[in-house]
């Protein structure tokens, strides 16, 4: 607790200190930034369809969104504002109705007027996709109506029932306006190519190599942006990112770099690294393929998340990997997430690992699957995939169960998981704005979210999770979100969460105008980097 | 001086000076005398190879165990080689990574010189198009250097030992087939070949018995040196990623991520499986020199 305080301490201090000096400093124009992406090449250039950082940090620049959550003040979970709007609105409707005014004078690159039509097709692809197109946030809507631009400035959204998890929704960072006449064309266009409207024109891109933006002289927010434009280095090996931090090829990796590696750069550069630490709205979880035998087996799945001794193992991963808390599918530290009494009575988070293995190998026992071994699908990325991985392994193997891995690159890995070729899968849960009531829709069955790939339907859990979705009494809103991830994490076993994420971001010091927030996906647009050299 | 008969592999000796056979310790230390160097070369292989063979009963620790009470320890007591940042023992892993190293290596280089062998010895036996459509295909085979042909074959069929094994096989086919070829050129046109077609016996019964003995020589320098090669490939393979896969021990994967990560705060962790791959390689190429030397009858003689 006291260290959870002095780290609070310590991020607000650095905050403090971040804000102060950039207050006294006015933005320089000029340069281009050239940034690190701890990737290979995204599965596609499409943010409607991908949840990958990779796209994100690929494409962001290029485009706007209708809200987001302020630029200066990104940690805030409440604090959104216009992009693409004129203001945020008020509902109407008894919280039923968002209407918003779309700039005037607002184009995309290739010189076409954005419009309120292009808005709600935009919108409309992510929430209501035709058929054949993917849409993973497609469920966080769940709540979205209608969407509709009855004139060219406006666009209206109808909700089925008011609730606060919208406008959190809504500021998804991913949710760029594409050019509804490119749509209507071929709705996979955005796949392979980039037409925006944002901060930087599209300037090359090389798969797997590297992507480049140009200043936009026609972008609708003054002065902005200050950089003449960006080049992203696609690297999956830390070392080589480390190496391009310290070498100054590269001025920053926005995703988030292991503690080892923010000591080092500190060390050898001294003032020329500045860091910005959060904690992050990311989780590594393990998804079992219900489908795949004997993981339809509860008992079995029970036996997997037994074996893991998070309470020892976590806070010793920290020390080597960007992961730093134990908790459960929310959120740590929201209101709505347990406190540590609710977690030590889910399975797999009570503080006597013995007894907790004990049990699991009797599960194992019980299932006829006292011999299991398998293989655990992986992201070939190091941070924190690899060690979360191997750490799981040899966690299992302490209840006899023998475990290989295959790591994928990005790209075949999503399309793995798809797929569902995999009977065990290490994944990341990552999102934008903390927003626990969203945030947690990975873990709804199959046919509720495209994003959860474990195949399993349960309608006692959808129960669970209206309860939670539509209590208003915060007191009673924890409470049934305590069962719904109980049901989750212990008494079905879907989902095993492994440990909540830290972000730690080293950076070149001339690097100006970005503040870290509790998500790699927020504030990518690069419209308020500088570069003071 | 009489001239004995041709012998069934056409090697004409003379019958009064063939040399006595020695024992096993005399023959020992004649080719530890004459070839020092070679020696040393089969001492390493052999020690590593025993500390694979043998590394359930050598390994101090479990080599995928984490502790994380012992996290990037120096070299000690405790931990001979020191530790990893999972506290991974760093021998135990050694030990067991050379277990992985010569299973890959030995395996691709048996197949892959075997079947190099099959193919080289048939397509210069039967020649005419067989010859030629083998050898186009072999050309096209070997216009790509060995880690980039493992490198594409790992990229189509994936990770994991069995797949690296296929990986680093097939590009040494094409290398080992054109070696053995050049030399059954010249066997062929040898009267015994001739001698053996005349008598009836059939293409298998000409290449195993005929051919493939006269060939065994360069063969077997060939298939030392793919044995170093395919570690070595190995090794690049899984620091590449695209090889075995954590938490198995092998000496590419141990100079992956955290090796690189801690080289300056534990550099013990770079550094000795480092010198596993460099030691073992050495000593194969030390062992396949003294084997060129002991089995070329120019070299032997002087």
């Amino acid at each position: 607790m006291k260290i959870a305080v002095r780290a609070a301490l310590a991020i607000a201090a650095t905050a403090l200190l971040a804000d102060a000096g950039q207050a006294a400093e006015s933005p320089k124009r000029g340069g281009t930034l050239t940034y690190m992406i701890p990737s290979d090449a995204p599965p596609s250039l499409d943010g409607h369809r991908e949840t990958t950082y990779a796209t994100a940090h690929t494409a962001a620049p290029f485009y706007s969104v209708l809200i987001r959550i302020n630029p200066d003040n990104p940690a805030s979970t409440t604090d959104f504002v216009c992009d693409l709007c004129t203001e945020m609105p008020q509902p109407t409707d008894a919280g039923k109705t968002y209407t918003f005014r779309i700039r005037d004078g607002v184009k995309f690159h290739d010189g076409t007027p954005l419009t309120a039509a292009d808005v709600t097709k935009s919108w409309q692809e992510i929430v209501f996709p035709d058929e054949g197109l993917l849409s993973p946030r497609q469920s966080n809507f769940m709540m979205v109506d209608k969407i509709k631009a009855p004139d060219p400035t406006t666009v209206v959204f109808s909700l089925k029932y008011a609730t606060t998890a919208f406008l959190p929704a809504l500021a998804d960072p991913y949710a760029w306006i594409y050019e509804k006449a490119i749509l209507d064309k071929d709705p996979h266009w955005y796949e392979k190519n980039v037409m925006g409207s944002g901060p930087f024109k599209f300037a090359g891109y090389e798969t797997g190599q590297s992507i480049e933006g140009v200043r936009n002289p026609d972008y609708y927010r003054q002065g902005q942006p200050y950089l003449d434009g960006f080049k992203g280095i696609y690297a999956a090996k830390q070392a080589t990112r480390i190496d391009a931090l310290r070498s100054d090829r590269a001025s920053i990796e926005f995703r988030g770099l292991p503690p080892a590696a923010r000591d080092e750069l500190k060390a050898a550069l001294g003032d020329q690294i500045a860091v910005q630490e959060s904690d992050w709205n990311c989780g590594s979880v393990v998804t079992i393929n219900e489908k795949v035998k004997p993981f339809d087996d509860v008992r079995v799945r029970r036996a997997l998340t037994l074996a893991i001794d998070r309470w020892n193992g976590v806070p010793a991963l920290s020390k080597i990997a960007d992961v730093r808390t134990v908790g459960s599918i929310v959120f740590p530290g929201d209101p709505l997430a347990p406190n540590k009494d609710e977690l030590t009575t889910i399975a797999g988070f009570g503080t006597d690992i013995e007894k907790s293995r004990a049990e699991a190998k009797r599960l194992l026992k019980e299932a006829g699957q006292e011999n299991l071994s398998f293989e655990m699908l992986n992201r070939d990325v190091d941070q924190p995939y690899k060690y979360v991985g191997i750490w799981a392994v040899d966690q299992w193997s302490k209840i006899g169960i023998k475990v290989t891995q295959k790591m994928m690159p990005t790209g075949p890995w999503m399309e793995t998981e798809r797929a569902g070729n995999f009977s065990v899968d290490l994944q990341a849960n990552c999102h934008a704005v903390v927003n626990p009531l969203i945030d947690v829709q990975p873990y709804l069955p199959s046919s509720v979210s495209a994003q959860n790939y474990g195949n399993y339907e349960d309608s006692e859990e959808m129960a669970l999770y209206g309860k939670a979705l539509h209590e208003t009494d915060p007191q009673k809103q924890h409470e049934a979100m305590f069962r719904f991830a109980k049901h989750v994490m212990d008494t079905q076993a879907h989902k095993l969460m492994m440990a909540w994420w830290y972000r730690i971001v080293p950076y070149r010091a001339y690097v100006k105008g970005w503040k870290i927030s509790p998500s790699h996906y927020i504030n990518q647009d690069l419209a308020t980097v500088w570069l003071d050299r | 001086m009489t001239i004995a008969a041709p012998t069934p592999t056409g090697t004409a000796v003379f019958a009064d000076d063939r040399i006595p056979p020695r024992g096993v310790v005399a023959s020992t230390i004649r080719f530890v005398r004459r070839q020092p160097v070679g020696s040393i070369g089969i001492v390493l292989v052999a020690l590593f190879g025993f500390a694979g063979l043998f590394a359930d009963f050598l390994a101090p620790y479990n080599p995928t165990a984490n502790d994380f009470t012992a996290m990037t320890e120096a070299p000690s007591w405790a931990h001979w080689l020191g530790t990893d940042q999972l506290g991974r023992d760093i021998l135990s892993r050694i030990l067991f990574g050379a277990r992985t190293a010569f299973v890959v290596g030995l395996t691709s280089a048996l197949v892959g010189g075997f079947s190099g062998l099959v193919l080289g010895v048939g397509s210069a036996y039967f020649g005419g198009r067989i010859d030629l459509v083998l050898q186009r295909l072999l050309d096209i085979l070997m216009s790509f250097p060995l880690i980039i042909m493992a490198l594409a074959v790992v990229s189509i069929f994936g990770t994991g030992v069995h797949n690296v094994i296929a990986a680093i096989t097939i590009p040494l086919i094409p290398r080992c087939a054109r070696v053995v070829r050049s030399s059954a050129l010249a066997i062929r046109e040898v009267p015994y070949v001739d001698a053996a077609r005349a008598l009836g016996f059939s293409h298998s019964r000409i290449i195993l018995a005929h051919m493939v003995p006269n060939v065994v020589a360069p063969f077997l320098i060939m298939l030392t040196s793919f044995v170093g090669q395919a570690i070595l490939a190995e090794a690049s393979l899984s620091y590449l990623g695209l090889g075995v896969q954590e938490p198995v021990a092998a000496w590419g994967l141990m100079l992956q991520g955290g090796a690189e990560e801690y080289a300056s705060t534990a550099p013990w962790i770079a550094v000795f499986p480092g010198l596993a791959i460099m030691l073992t390689v050495f000593g194969i190429n030390l062992f396949g020199d003294a084997l060129r030397d002991v089995l070329d009858p120019k070299l032997r003689e002087r």
